[in-house]
């Protein structure tokens, strides 16, 4: 190591420090700017009639005296927008699979319940709310398929005609020779597993508003998308607008968890009619709508089996999976993007040799599924670590013991998974050890079989996992998928004042990332924290950019912070070195002061930049240069974040409700930017991952109706639900990235389904009993101990 | 359809505001569009997330459950009452210190129902912190953040006289 090299170690970073996040102060104080607090002059209010049929004919549509309510200003079907847009195709390379269009409003035909159809435009919400009760809807109810054991059928009544298909998704992945694995194996465990469908529920439900500018004939989204680069890229060609012309920002976004990463109808709405009304227009979702309209999750069904052999070695694995994607291929992403990672994941970060997994991705008069925090691994992990417990079980072997043969090893790494998935080194059996060590397993054993002599229906579970994060270039984020998720680019400029703005193409929806990228920026720049504004989640910033999602920002975000800062510290230092009149070699910045090992001599980067920018000659011109950069970067293959949960559950045997009483969480999420900000991450995605194994649920009924209605029937986690998490950090070895991050903001819903699914399963052992569907309500435990006892009387899913 | 319209008259942390509204108008609506005050947010519109709570008469209420009409004479608190960017008030700075929120959208709503909570609430326990937080939803933090920034509070404020 160099002297030079020696000192800046000695420097304070603020890359691991729990700096307080400079959000904060604006949304705490009530000042934040959601999308629905703004008012533009002249802005008028959309409300939606949506579908009350899972699968209909439009025949006639009867506005009545709508434009009798006071306010009215339009009502608008698919038809009056012919000229004003062309829909958006959710294209893939992927073979067999059709791309369902997706319009603004109902065409012919509805096909899930909550489908827009109509559009009221009026002075108020009111107004139009109003309005909306004097239309009525003739439709030709169709036949329809439900359920996706029933639309997967060869007979099954179409939703898309034109695909030909319900099956609009076929993915298979294998290896080995999986069924001489199972000829061989001395043991096999099967299961049918099912996680129903989820939505993600954040706070703030989508807002969208859109302003047209008459002067410069263009049009602005605001949007509480966490892809709005993405959005504007779509909306380019769907509204016939160029970049120039058309600029997509999210303002403070209010939670998304995946909700809000795709393109939806009401955005492509409000934008069209904005251009052709000449006025600001305002779409807000209610709760009811959120419920019935923003993308779903997960609600595979998955048949699976293990083999292993005498000693507790994993050897095969066979799986066949129908996903259910509701009733349309969601924008970027597609129907493949929660499919096919239920299988491509399947493994686990354990070593197996053979393997087989199927995916069928099939229609249903749902609102469509799409990105939700841990996409396709909460279900491939719940399946995979029941099939674990199962095994473990099923040989005698401890749970851990057993899970501590199969993870891969830290001198196999990188390992390429059955499926073709490559971890790169990452802490599998460190994370699985510090969870134990946490909780002092060995005595939390007897705790549980002291509680269990009291009666008590108390059990322990784990589960690992790896998942891919911070995707560069060489995969798409979904598989086939037509848009690039593998580059960040950040644009670093100090300005005339010495203020330093970062723009990013990420958009932050409560992550932190204005702070975190901003540490990053400060130990490589050498600044202030506070000097520095971090702007993101709008198109105009960078000239491409995509959002936040995928664990990618943190990894990709701080990459490209990383490069730029690196290069505009340069400019800086030339700039220095020749106004000290000193070589550059014998210069340092810190804290925003460029100081001189050999001289008393200092500048402040607010002296710099006016030489630079505002005092002609001082700088030669031909040495003279603006001090900002814009680098892109992409770390091409993806680094695995692994982790293991455990959790000690205890379930009432008179209500069967299920307490959380411990939990614990060791991961590997590489170099931590912000501890006090991964905690929040951890905890929350923990909390979500609770959610989705004991509570959250999305019911059709068999005419296709959605059951809940509100938050009073989709039962989201509150204070009581959640425990204290215990989180243990392990920083093993770095992954080959800029700055060594990995992205680790899904990893507790991946977990948490599993872990209490295999801990309501222990606490149920003596009576037989294995949790194969999620969430496991009262009523479910109560549905399988009906069935033990009386297995005629047995009530399935 | 719209009724004739009523005159009301409230208190909004301390500025006295005179409007008529349609007596249907929530008075979440009226924070928010017609006072401008839209740091209370509305997240369900069912009484259940508790995001729109306020504080009318010193107890916390849900807004988006309660007629604007019906706060004719009360005084209201909002989180624009409880401090400002540059002087964050005691719960907003207990917030921060403790990353007692992420996406800040259902945080006003918690820091009004933890002012009417450190006023009448023994909140002695993690149970009864928990239990006392259970009317309010919050999607990101999975709370164990917020009951630590409740437990230094409740703490500092003492047992209940």
């Amino acid at each position: 190591m160099s002297l030079s090299d020696h000192s800046v170690e000695l420097r304070p970073k603020l890359v691991g420090q729990r700096v307080k996040r400079t959000e904060d102060p604006r949304l705490l104080a009530g000042v934040g700017q959601y999308v629905d607090d703004m008012a533009p002059a002249g802005m008028l209010h959309v409300a939606l009639r949506r579908s009350d049929q899972p699968h209909a004919r439009i025949l006639n549509i009867d506005v009545g005296g709508a434009f009798s309510v006071p306010g009215v200003i339009a009502i608008y079907d698919a038809s009056d927008l012919d000229n004003d847009v062309t829909p958006a195709i959710p294209t893939s390379r992927m073979p067999d699979y059709y791309a369902t269009p997706i319009w603004p409003l109902a065409r012919g035909k509805v096909r899930y319940v909550g489908e827009p159809v109509v559009a009221v435009v009026a002075e108020s919400r009111y107004a139009a709310e109003d309005a909306l009760e004097h239309i009525t809807i003739d439709y030709e109810p169709l036949p329809f398929a439900i359920r996706q054991i029933d639309a997967v059928k060869d007979d099954a009544p179409l939703l898309h005609e034109e695909a030909g298909t319900n099956t609009i998704i076929r993915r298979e992945f294998k290896r080995g020779d999986v069924d001489a694995a199972f000829e061989s194996a001395a043991v096999t465990v099967k299961g049918r597993f099912r996680m129903t469908r989820k939505t993600a529920v954040a706070m703030e439900n989508r807002s969208y508003l859109a302003e047209w500018d008459p002067r410069k004939q263009a049009l602005t989204l605001y949007t509480s998308s966490n892809i709005p680069g993405v959005i504007r890229d779509v909306l380019s060609g769907c509204l016939d607008l160029p970049g120039t012309r058309l600029r997509v920002a999210a303002p403070d976004v209010g939670g998304s968890f995946g909700g809000k990463g795709s393109l939806y109808g009401e955005e492509l709405l409000v934008c069209a009619l904005a251009r052709k009304l000449k006025r600001p227009i305002k779409f807000i979702s209610d709760r009811l709508e959120d419920l019935s309209a923003t993308s779903q999750a997960f609600d595979e069904l998955i048949g699976a089996e293990l083999a292993v052999t005498q000693d507790g070695m994993l050897i095969g694995l066979r799986a066949d999976v129908i996903g259910d994607v509701g009733a349309y291929s969601i924008y970027p992403w597609t129907a493949a993007l929660e499919t096919v990672q239920v299988v491509s994941f399947l493994p686990g970060p354990y070593r197996m040799e053979h393997y087989r997994g199927r995916i069928r991705g099939v229609l249903t008069p749902k609102p469509p599924t799409g990105p939700y925090r841990g996409v396709g691994r909460p279900s491939s992990t719940f399946a995979m670590e029941r099939l674990i417990d199962m095994a473990a079980r099923k040989l005698c072997m401890d749970p851990v013991e057993f899970r501590r043969k199969n993870l891969v090893n830290a001198e196999e790494f990188p390992y390429r998974t059955a499926s073709g998935i490559i971890w790169d080194k990452s802490a599998f059996q460190e994370c699985l050890a510090g969870a134990c060590a946490h909780v002092d397993y060995p005595n939390l054993l007897l705790e549980r079989d002291e509680a269990r002599r009291n009666g008590r229906w108390v059990g322990i579970g784990l589960a690992s996992y790896a998942e891919l994060t911070g995707i560069g270039s060489r995969i798409s984020v979904a598989p086939g998928m037509p848009i690039n998720t593998g580059t960040e680019t950040s644009k670093i400029e100090i300005d005339a004042t010495g203020a330093i703005t970062a723009a990013f193409g990420i958009a932050s929806h409560g992550q932190g990332l204005e702070t975190t990228l901003a540490q990053v920026i400060v130990d490589e720049l050498g600044c202030k924290l506070e000097d520095i504004e971090v702007k993101h989640g709008d198109s105009a910033l960078v000239p491409m950019s995509s959002g936040t999602y995928a664990s990618r920002s943190a990894v990709l975000g701080g990459g490209a912070a990383t490069l730029a800062a690196r290069v505009v510290k340069g400019k800086v230092l030339r700039a220095a070195a020749y106004l000290m009149e000193q070589s550059i070699d014998d210069l340092d910045i810190h804290a925003g002061i460029v100081t001189s090992r050999n001289s008393n001599r200092s500048m402040t980067l607010k002296e710099i930049a006016s030489a630079v920018y505002s005092q002609m000659g001082r700088i030669p011109r031909n040495q003279r240069e603006d001090l900002a950069a814009s680098e892109t970067y992409d770390p091409y293959l993806g680094t695995a974040c692994s982790s293991t949960h455990l959790a000690m559950v205890e379930v009432d045997p008179e209500t069967y409700g299920v307490k959380v009483l411990r939990y614990v969480v060791a991961e590997d999420c590489g170099k931590i930017i912000n501890p006090m900000i991964v905690d929040g991450q951890v905890q929350g995605a923990v909390a979500q991952g609770i959610g989705a194994a004991l509570l959250e649920e999305i019911v059709h009924d068999d005419q296709g109706q959605a059951v809940a209605a509100s938050l009073a029937d989709y039962l989201v986690p509150v204070a009581t639900n959640v425990p204290d998490i215990g989180i243990v950090h392990i920083e093993a070895d770095l992954p080959n990235n800029i700055g060594g991050f990995r992205g680790m903001g899904e990893g507790g819903t991946i977990g948490a389904p599993a872990t209490i699914a295999n801990a309501v399963s222990d606490a149920l052992s003596h009576l037989d009993i294995s949790v194969e569907t999620l969430p496991v309500t009262p009523e479910r435990i109560f549905q399988m101990l009906q069935a033990r006892r009386d297995p005629a009387a047995a009530v399935t899913d | 359809m719209p009724e004739k319209k009523i005159t009301l008259s409230v208190s909004v942390n301390g500025v006295v505001h005179t409007a008529t509204v349609e007596p249907r108008m929530l008075l979440s609506d009226f924070l928010r569009h017609e006072l401008g005050l839209t740091g209370t947010h509305v997240g369900c519109e069912h009484g259940v997330c508790g995001a729109c709570t306020v504080l009318l008469d010193g107890r916390s209420a849900r807004s988006c459950l309660t007629l604007a009409v019906q706060a004719d004479g009360v005084e209201i608190e909002t989180v624009e009452g409880q401090g400002s960017i540059d002087r964050l008030g005691r719960i907003q700075e207990a917030f921060r210190q403790h990353h007692a929120l992420q996406c800040g959208f259902c945080t006003p709503g918690f820091i009004m129902a933890i002012t009417d909570m450190l006023r009448h609430h023994p909140l002695e326990s993690d149970d009864q912190i928990r239990e006392a937080l259970s009317g309010n939803i919050c999607r990101c933090t999975g709370y164990e953040h917020i009951v630590n920034a409740v437990r230094e509070l409740a703490k500092e404020r003492g047992p209940l006289t």
